[in-house]
């Protein structure tokens, strides 16, 4: 084993259509896969805060996150996330009583003071047999991972929710 | 020196929650003119911190920040004047 000879540094093949961007873009890239109504308020408010804060927001909307977009879903969308299920009457009350607005008035929001731009995952929408009519009209378009990955690799933040 | 303020709108946002305070003084500085004054008074905790560096950030002036009462603070901002 000792005297195993170190392999040679393999060449490197690089299939990549473009340099490494540095992540210096004034932007928010979140991959929205949850569903919950828990981390959809959460990456709504992020999403508003940064669309406040003058940086562009792309947001990419894959499974159970895409699900949620479906027309009409989110008015009765009481989903929290299974690890925090004993806190969902709590949350549900607290946020009628307070009147919070919701996630979706949230988005809206974002999207009316800055550059937001929502994507569904081509996958998911395949997967489900879903097709950009049958998603609420706040989500631009389908798109393949490439595409968000394209706008997400030079972002200055990312989140995965 | 600082003269008399003339407030063009007074945005009552009590109770909203962040980033709802935010909001409407973003929206209500879109729809006012160049160098109009735009006040917003929220009861949220958040707009201590937001406010003032919304404010900084997208060029606009600060005029005042007035604490109403235990939980209410009122945001005097001046809307930008682009040269």
């Amino acid at each position: 084993m000792f005297g195993h000879k170190h392999p040679e540094q393999p060449e490197m093949i690089s299939t990549s259509p473009g340099a490494i961007q540095p992540a210096t873009a004034n932007r928010l890239a979140i991959v929205l896969f949850s569903g919950t109504i828990d981390k959809l308020i959460s990456a709504s408010i992020m999403a508003t805060g940064a669309a406040a804060m003058g940086m562009d927001v792309e947001i990419f909307l894959t499974n159970w996150g895409a699900l949620a977009f479906r027309k009409d879903d989110y008015k009765t969308n009481q989903r929290v996330s299974q690890d925090y299920a004993d806190y969902q009457s709590y949350l549900l009350e607290q946020m009628a009583a307070k009147h919070v607005t919701s996630w979706m008035e949230n988005l809206e929001g974002a999207k009316e003071i800055g550059n937001v731009h929502i994507a569904a995952c081509s996958h998911t929408m395949t997967l489900f047999d879903l097709q950009l009519t049958d998603l609420e009209p706040i989500v631009d378009e389908v798109t393949g991972v490439a595409a968000f990955i394209e706008r997400a690799r030079d972002s200055a933040m990312s989140l995965y929710i | 020196m600082i003269g008399p303020v003339m407030i063009e709108r007074e945005i009552d946002a009590r109770g909203s929650h962040c980033p709802g305070p935010l909001m409407e003084l973003i929206r209500g500085l879109k729809s006012a003119q160049e160098g109009e004054v735009i006040a917003v008074i929220s009861t949220d905790l958040g707009s201590n911190t937001d406010i003032p560096l919304w404010v900084q950030k997208a060029g606009n002036e600060l005029v005042a920040v007035e604490k109403l009462d235990a939980e209410a603070t009122r945001f005097v901002v001046r809307k930008h004047v682009r040269a």
